[in-house]
C-alpha cells in the first residue's frame, strides 16, 4: 500500500558480512544496541531487564547453527548476524498502510516513520527475514536503520561515520558500502568471494550480501595428506645421537 | 496519476545529530583485556562506548562486554554506600554507615592484626589490575599472605613461560598475526585475550596464506572458523604435543641453530645419581655453565659466542664425571617409543596420521615457508646479520591448558615445541611483549621468611623461587603462608593459591587469621570450588568461643555480588568510569610485540553514589595505619591526594613509577622524575602510553644487543646479557634434589615422592590428578566450563543487555554420547562428581569431544545477588560446575590431602573434572540444584524497572543536515587489498592516504 521509489535507488548502502570469519562474538548486536538506544529510533526497550525472560529490541541479532556432515562426522559450528538487508523490492514497504514504513531515494535505507506507524506489525509478517523489531512499549515497528544518524554525521570522527556493528567488529568481519556501483570495494569483495544474496527466491532483492565460508583445507581432503605410514616402532634413540654426534654448529 | 495519499507525509531524518557533549577516552574494564574506549557523554550521561580507533590493544574496534558498559555503568547491582553486618553472616542483613565510620572500624581492625601478627591479615585482591599497588601495600603492612587472581586462572601459563622462555603466553607474548603462516591455538574458548586474538584471526584468515588449526574439546567460537578442528580430550594436550615433538626429533625437522644459539640445548648436565648435584648444568670454578666445544675439541663456557657446542655426546668433566647436553637428554627421552603418534592416539582422542601430519604441516611452514625480513640487526655478541629469518609458526595457549594439574607441564612442552621449531621471537612466530623477556629463572624471590608485627615485609610477597631455599617454610618444612604457597606442597606458586584461602583460614591450617580482607573476588560463589563448603567455612563458628572461624572480612565490590552477605564490613568501590586506574609496566601492561605500553582510567562520571574507588580507600587506610611507604616522615599521607597521587609520585625504584611515559620534565619515558603533568599527558593521548620499537629491535629480543641495551635503559632488565631460553629448567632440579635428601632445605617426608616425581626439569605428561583418583568407569566424561565471548572475564554478567543474549546455561553433550546414554535434547540431567551434583539441561552438539561434557561458565547465579530477582533465570535454570568440584583431592593413606592444583605451581585443576550423567526424575525436572535462599535486598538498593528504555532521554538535538555522502568501510582492508583487485590498500580499516 506504500509505493517503493519510482526509480529504484542508484545508490544501495548496505552491508557485507563475512561468515568465513564471523566468531559469533555478538559485539555487533550489542554496539548497535547501545548507539541506536539513544539514536534515531530511541529508546530500544528491554522488558523484565533484571528478571526472568528478560528481552528487547535488538536490531541485529546473531544467530549460531551446527551444520553436520553425516558423510564422515565432520560438523562445523556457523554464527549468522542477521539485520535488515534493506531490499530493493521490501515487502515491508508496499504492505505498510500509512505510509510509515518507506525506502529512502538518496541511498535505499530502508526506514520506518515513527510518527505515521500505527503498530499494525503488517510490515514483520511481510518480511521473510524476520528482521523487524516491535517496539511494544511506544506501540511502532523499529528496525535497522545502517546507523543513517552515523553515517552522514559530520559532527562525528570520520572513522565513527559508518554503521555500529562495521567500525566495533573485531574480527573485521562486517563491510559496508554502496553495493549498486560496481566499482565500490564491497562490490568487488562481493564478487571476488562469491558472496549471496539471503533467500532470493523470496524476490525481495535483499542489498546486503554474505561472503560464505571458504573452504577449509579439511573439505577438500587435499590438505589432509597423512603423512607415509610409521616405521615399524623401533626405537629411534640410537640413530638419533649417532645422527647427530658430530653436527658442529656455531654459536 | 493519482498521487498515493501515504506517500505525502514524509519523515525529516536528522542525520547529524549531535551525540555529545564531550568524548572522553580512558580504558574498558568490562574484561581483563584493557582496549581503550571513547566515552560520549550527553547532559552528563554515557551516550556511547566505541573503541579507540588509535588504541594499541583494540585499535578501534570493542566488543559485546565493552558495548555494554552503559548497562554496568547504571545497574541496580551497584553497591551505594558503605555497610556494616547486622545480621547473622549470609543472611545479607546490613546497615548503611558513613565513610568515616567504615574507614574506623577497618583501621582498628587491621591496627589490631598489625600490632599483634600481621600474618593474620590475608588480603587477596581477586580480578585486580592494580596489583603493583595491592601487593606493595600487603608488603608495607607486612603480610606475607597476598595475592590476586593468578592461582586459579593462569598461573601454570605464566610459571611455565617464564622460567623457561622469559615470557609468557596472552600478558608477555602474542602471535605475529600479520606474518604467520600456521597458527596454533590450545585450550582457548573466546577468551584471553579477547580483542587481539578476534583482529588477528581475521587479518591472518582474510590474508588467505596461513593454516590456522584449533585445538578445544569444545568447536565454538574461535574454534568454528578454525581451517581444522581438533577436538582433544582434556588435559591430554601435553601428550599430542610431546607426540609432535617425537615426529620432529625422528625425521631431524627441527631448527638446530636456534637451539645453539638461542636455548640451553647443549648445555651439559651432570650424571651423577646419587650426587647432590647430578642433574644440575656443569659449571667450571667460576660458576659458567659448560658446553662441549666441537671446535677445540675441548669443555667450554656455554656462554661464548665462538664456539660451536656439542648437541649430543656424553662428555668427560674435569673431575671425571660425565655429563649430556640438554639436547641429548631431551632426544632421549621424547624419541621413546611411548611418544609416538601411535602410541598416544587412542589416549589424546586424535588419530595418529592426523598427529603426525600435523607435525609435518608445522615442520613444512617452519622450514619451508620461512620469512625474511631485510632488516640488519645485532646480535647480544656484536654481530650484525643482514636479514631476520622467521620460522612462521605461532601458537597461544590459555585455560584449556592452564586449568589442568598437568598444566604447567604441558605448557613448558608447548614452549619446547617453540623453541625446536626455532619459532620464538621471530617473524612469523610468537613474539615478547615488553617488558619480557626477562632473564631465567625469574626474579625476585617471594618475601615473607620473616614477619613481625609492625615491620614491612623485605620485599614483595609473590615472587620466584629458583630452589628450595627460596620457599616460604618453617623448621619443620611447614607453609608460612596460610594459601600454602611457596611450601612444599606447591614450591612455585608464583600467584599464590586464592582457592585455598577460606579452606584454610577455616581449617586454622597452617594458622587462623583475624581479618580476611578481599577485593573484586565472587569467593562465595563462581570463583569458589565447593561453593556449598565455601559458605560454610564462611559461617561456620568455633565451637568454644562462639565466634566466627574467620572472625572478620572486609569486602570491596562495586556490585552485589554473591560475597558480599558473607563479609562484615563493605567498602563500596566506583564504577570503572569513575575513577583512577594505572595499568603498569610494573604490573599487566598494555605493551604489544611491537613495544611497550601503560594505561590509565580516569574518572569520566561523578559517582552517583557514597562509593570510593577502593584504591584510595587502601592508600587512606595505609595513611591511617601508618604503613612506612604510605606516611612521610612527620606521619602525614604520603599520597593525600589518593591513587592519582600515588600513580604520579611513587618512585618503586628510583625513577621507576607506576607509569613509565612522559616522565620527568615531560620528554623522559622509562625512567625519569615524577612528572606533575604526567596523568594530563595521558589523558591528552587518549589514556594510554605506547612506543614502538625499530623494527631492528623487535625480533630475537632475548638475544637482540640493541633490543636488550634498550630494555636495560627502560629498566626492565638489570643486564644486557642474552637471555638464553630454557628447555632444560635447572630449578625444578633443584627441588627435586632435595627431595632426595641433598641439601639443607629439605621437604617433610610425605611431600618427597610428590617432588621426585613432579619436578621434573623436562617437561613430561601425567594423567590429571582427579583422574588418577577415581574409576573412569564410574565417572566417565570430562566436565570443562567455556566463557561465552559475550561474557568472558566480565563479572558485571548481571547486564541487562548481555543477559539477553546468555540468562542460563546449558550442559552441551555430543551427540553419540547422548543417544548411547539415552539422553535427548532439552532432557534434565544429574551432573555428578566423586564430590556433589548440580542439575543442568541438556542441548545436544557434534562439535564436541565424544568423551566431554561442558556448559559456559559464571551464567548461574545465586537468586537475590546481582540485583536480578529472584525468578531470573540465572538463579532458575542456570547452574555451575564449581559447586561439584573439590577444592581439595581425595585423601592420602597417610592423611594428607593437597588442594586440587597444579603440584608445580598450585593453579587450580577447574578442568581436570571427572563426572557421569543421570537423567533427572519427572518431578526433578526444570529447577536448577542446589538452590540457596534468595538473598534479600540491601538497605536502599535500587529497585529494578519492570522497562528500561535508556537513551529516551537522550533524543538527538538538532543539526543541519549535510549533503550526504557515505565513506565505505572494509575491514581488514589491507589484508583484502592483496587478494580482491580494486580495493584499495591501507591500514587497518582505514584506507590509504585516508586519515594518515
Amino acid at each position: 500500500m506504500t509505493s517503493l521509489p519510482a526509480d529504484p535507488p542508484a545508490k544501495k548502502l548496505g552491508l557485507v558480512i563475512d561468515l568465513d570469519i564471523c566468531v559469533g562474538c555478538h559485539a555487533c548486536a550489542v554496539n548497535c544496541k547501545e548507539w541506536n538506544t539513544g539514536g534515531h529510533s530511541a529508546p530500544l526497550p528491554d522488558f523484565q531487564p533484571y528478571s526472568a525472560d528478560p528481552s528487547g529490541v535488538w536490531f541485529n541479532r546473531i544467530h549460531s547453527f551446527e551444520v553436520t556432515d553425516e558423510a564422515d562426522d565432520g560438523s562445523r559450528t556457523v554464527y549468522f548476524p542477521k539485520s535488515c538487508l534493506h531490499c530493493d523490492d521490501a515487502p515491508c514497504v508496499t504492505v505498510c498502510p500509512t505510509g510509515a514504513s518507506y525506502k529512502r531515494v538518496e541511498d535505499g535505507i530502508v526506514l520506518v516513520n515513527p510518527d505515521t506507524c500505527i503498530g499494525c506489525k503488517l510490515c514483520s509478517w511481510a518480511c521473510p527475514y524476520g528482521a523487524r523489531e516491535y517496539d511494544e512499549d511506544a506501540g511502532v515497528m523499529k528496525k535497522c536503520t545502517l546507523c543513517v544518524d552515523r553515517i552522514y554525521n559530520d559532527t562525528l570522527a570520520p572513522e565513527s561515520r559508518v554503521p555500529a556493528c562495521v567500525s566495533t567488529c573485531p574480527a573485521g568481519a562486517r563491510h559496508f558500502g554502496d553495493l549498486g556501483d560496481p566499482d565500490s570495494g564491497v562490490s568487488k569483495l562481493v564478487a571476488a568471494r562469491g558472496g549471496y544474496a539471503l533467500m532470493p527466491e523470496q524476490e525481495c532483492r535483499p542489498v546486503n550480501r554474505y561472503l560464505p565460508p571458504r573452504p577449509r583445507p579439511s573439505d577438500s581432503g587435499g590438505d589432509r595428506r597423512e603423512t607415509a605410514p610409521p616405521p615399524a616402532a623401533d626405537d629411534e634413540r640410537a640413530g638419533f645421537l649417532a645422527r647427530w654426534i658430530d653436527r658442529a654448529l656455531s654459536r | 496519476m493519482i498521487p498515493n495519499p501515504f506517500e505525502t507525509v514524509t519523515e525529516q531524518v536528522e542525520t547529524a545529530p549531535v551525540v555529545a557533549d564531550e568524548i572522553k577516552k580512558t580504558t574498558c574494564y568490562m574484561c581483563a583485556c584493557r582496549c581503550g574506549i571513547q566515552v560520549y557523554l550527553k547532559d552528563g550521561k554515557v551516550r556511547y562506548i566505541e573503541g579507540n580507533p588509535e588504541h594499541p590493544v583494540n585499535k578501534g574496534v570493542l566488543c559485546a562486554k565493552g558495548s555494554a558498559g552503559i548497562m554496568n555503568q547504571y545497574a541496580p547491582a551497584r553497591l551505594t554506600k558503605p555497610l556494616i553486618r547486622v545480621g547473622e553472616r549470609g543472611e545479607a542483613k546490613f546497615q548503611e554507615i558513613e565513610w568515616a565510620e567504615a574507614l574506623d572500624v577497618a583501621t582498628r581492625w587491621l591496627g589490631g592484626v598489625r600490632r599483634r601478627d600481621p600474618r593474620k591479615l590475608a588480603f587477596f585482591t581477586g580480578r585486580d589490575q592494580s596489583q603493583s599497588l595491592t601487593g606493595w601495600w600487603a608488603a608495607q603492612f607486612g603480610t606475607p599472605n597476598f595475592a590476586a587472581h593468578g592461582g586459579f586462572c593462569s598461573v601454570n601459563m605464566a610459571a611455565a613461560g617464564l622460567y623457561t622462555v622469559g615470557g609468557a603466553f596472552w600478558e608477555f607474548g602474542e602471535p605475529d598475526w600479520d606474518r604467520t603462516k600456521y597458527m596454533m591455538l590450545f585450550g582457548v574458548a573466546e577468551d584471553h585475550d579477547s580483542n587481539p586474538i578476534k583482529m588477528g584471526l581475521g587479518r591472518l584468515k582474510t590474508r588467505g596464506d596461513a593454516k590456522f588449526v584449533s585445538v578445544n574439546p569444545v568447536q565454538t567460537g574461535y574454534s568454528a572458523i578454525a581451517d581444522e578442528w581438533i577436538g582433544i580430550r582434556p588435559g591430554t594436550d601435553g601428550l599430542f604435543v610431546l607426540a609432535i615433538v617425537h615426529e620432529l626429533l625422528k625425521s631431524d625437522r627441527f631448527d638446530a641453530d636456534f637451539l645453539v644459539r638461542y636455548t640451553n640445548a647443549p648445555w651439559l648436565v651432570i650424571q651423577d645419581p646419587g650426587a647432590a648435584d647430578d642433574g644440575l648444568f656443569a659449571r667450571d670454578a667460576e660458576g659458567h655453565v659448560l658446553c662441549f666445544d666441537l671446535g677445540a675439541g675441548q669443555l667450554a663456557d656455554a656462554h661464548g659466542s665462538d664456539v660451536k657446542p656439542a648437541l649430543v655426546g656424553e662428555r668427560q668433566l674435569p673431575d671425571g664425571r660425565t655429563a649430556k647436553p640438554v639436547f641429548q637428554l631431551l632426544a632421549e627421552r621424547y624419541l621413546a617409543p611411548e611418544h609416538a603418534a601411535d602410541r598416544v592416539a587412542d589416549r589424546v582422542g586424535v588419530p595418529a596420521a592426523t598427529i603426525r601430519r600435523i607435525a609435518d604441516e608445522l615442520a613444512h611452514a617452519a622450514f619451508e615457508e620461512e620469512v625474511v625480513l631485510d632488516v640488519p640487526w645485532t646480535d647480544w655478541a656484536g654481530r650484525r646479520h643482514e636479514k631476520m629469518i622467521g620460522r612462521p609458526v605461532a601458537m597461544h595457549a590459555m585455560r584449556g591448558i592452564s586449568a589442568h594439574s598437568n598444566g604447567f607441564h604441558t605448557c613448558r612442552a608447548l614452549h619446547v615445541l617453540q623453541m625446536l621449531l626455532g619459532s620464538v621471537d621471530v617473524p612469523g612466530g610468537w613474539r615478547y611483549k615488553a617488558p619480557f623477556p626477562k632473564p631465567i629463572p625469574p626474579g625476585p624471590k617471594p618475601s615473607g621468611k620473616a614477619v613481625a608485627p609492625e615491620t614491612p615485609l623485605g620485599g614483595m610477597p609473590l615472587g620466584n623461587p629458583a630452589g628450595p631455599e627460596d620457599l616460604l617454610v618453617d623448621e619443620a618444612g611447614g607453609p608460612l603462608r596460610i594459601d600454602k604457597a611457596y611450601s612444599w606442597e606447591h614450591p612455585i606458586a608464583a600467584h599464590g593459591l586464592m582457592q585455598m584461602v577460606i579452606r584454610n583460614a577455616w581449617e586454622g591450617d597452617p594458622y587462623p587469621v583475624d581479618v580476611l580482607f578481599m577485593y573484586m573476588a565472587n569467593m562465595a560463589w563462581n570463583s569458589s570450588m565447593n561453593v556449598s563448603g565455601t559458605l560454610h567455612f564462611l559461617t561456620d563458628r568455633d565451637a568454644e568461643t562462639g565466634e566466627y572461624k574467620i572472625p572478620k572480612i572486609i569486602y570491596s565490590d562495586a556490585y552485589y555480588s554473591e560475597m558480599v552477605p558473607y563479609a562484615d564490613l563493605i567498602l563500596p568501590d566506583t564504577t570503572y568510569l569513575e575513577r583512577y586506574d594505572c595499568i603498569s609496566l610494573l604490573d599487566r601492561p598494555i605493551s604489544s610485540a611491537e613495544g611497550p605500553g601503560d594505561a590509565i582510567r580516569h574518572p569520566v562520571v561523578a559517582p552517583d553514589r557514597d562509593v570510593r574507588p577502593f584504591q584510595d580507600v587502601l592508600i587512606e587506610l595505609g595513611a591511617r595505619l601508618g604503613l612506612p611507604g604510605l606516611v612521610d616522615d612527620s606521619g602525614a599521607p604520603k599520597y593525600p591526594g589518593g591513587y592519582p597521587d600515588y600513580i604520579v609520585n611513587h618512585e618503586r625504584t628510583p625513577g621507576v613509577g607506576p607509569l613509565a611515559g612522559w616522565r620527568g620534565t615531560g620528554d623522559d619515558h622509562g625512567r625519569g622524575a615524577a612528572n606533575p603533568d604526567q596523568l594530563a599527558r595521558y589523558i591528552e593521548n587518549g589514556g594510554f602510553w605506547h612506543q614502538e620499537l625499530p623494527l631492528e629491535h623487535q625480533f630475537y629480543k632475548h638475544a637482540n644487543a640493541g633490543y636488550l641495551a634498550y630494555a636495560k635503559r627502560m629498566a626492565f632488565i638489570g643486564s644486557e646479557d642474552q637471555i638464553v631460553l630454557q628447555l632444560y629448567c635447572e630449578p625444578l632440579q633443584r627441588f627435586r634434589l632435595a627431595a632426595r635428601g641433598h641439601g639443607p632445605h629439605q621437604p617433610p617426608d610425605a611431600h618427597r615422592p610428590r617432588i621426585e616425581a613432579y619436578f621434573d626439569p623436562l617437561p613430561f605428561w601425567y594423567p590429571p590428578f582427579e583422574q588418577q583418583a577415581v574409576d573412569e568407569d564410574h565417572y566417565p566424561l570430562h566436565a570443562v566450563t567455556q566463557r561465552p565471548a559475550h561474557m568472558y572475564h566480565s563479572w558485571g554478567s548481571q547486564n541487562a543487555w548481555l543477559r539477553q543474549i546468555t540468562s542460563h546455561n546449558r550442559l552441551y553433550v555430543n551427540r553419540k554420547t547422548a543417544a548411547r546414554l539415552g539422553i535427548g535434547d532439552d532432557d534434565w540431567v544429574w551432573v555428578i562428581s566423586p564430590h556433589d551434583r548440580v542439575k543442568g539441561q541438556v542441548r545436544l552438539m557434534a562439535g564436541t569431544n565424544a568423551d566431554t561434557v561442558w556448559t559456559w561458565n559464571a551464567i548461574g547465579k545465586r537468586a537475590g545477588a546481582w540485583g536480578l530477582g529472584a525468578d531470573a533465570p540465572e538463579a532458575r535454570r542456570g547452574f555451575l560446575l564449581n559447586h561439584i568440584i573439590s577444592e581439595l583431592l581425595p585423601t592420602r593413606e597417610d592423611g594428607l590431602r593437597y588442594a586440587n592444583a597444579d603440584p608445580v605451581t598450585g593453579q587450580a585443576a577447574w578442568y581436570d573434572l571427572r563426572v557421569r550423567l543421570e537423567k533427572c526424575l519427572p518431578h526433578e525436572v526444570g529447577e536448577a540444584d542446589p538452590a540457596y535462599a534468595p538473598l534479600p535486598n540491601l538497605p536502599n538498593q535500587e529497585r529494578t524497572p519492570p522497562v528500561l528504555r535508556y537513551g529516551a532521554e537522550l533524543a538527538p538535538a538538532h543539526h543541519a543536515p549535510p549533503a550526504p555522502s557515505a565513506d565505505e568501510w572494509i575491514g581488514n582492508r589491507r589484508e583484502l587489498a592483496r587478494a580482491v583487485r580494486g580495493i584499495p590498500g591501507g591500514h587497518g580499516n582505514r584506507a590509504a592516504g585516508d586519515g594518515e
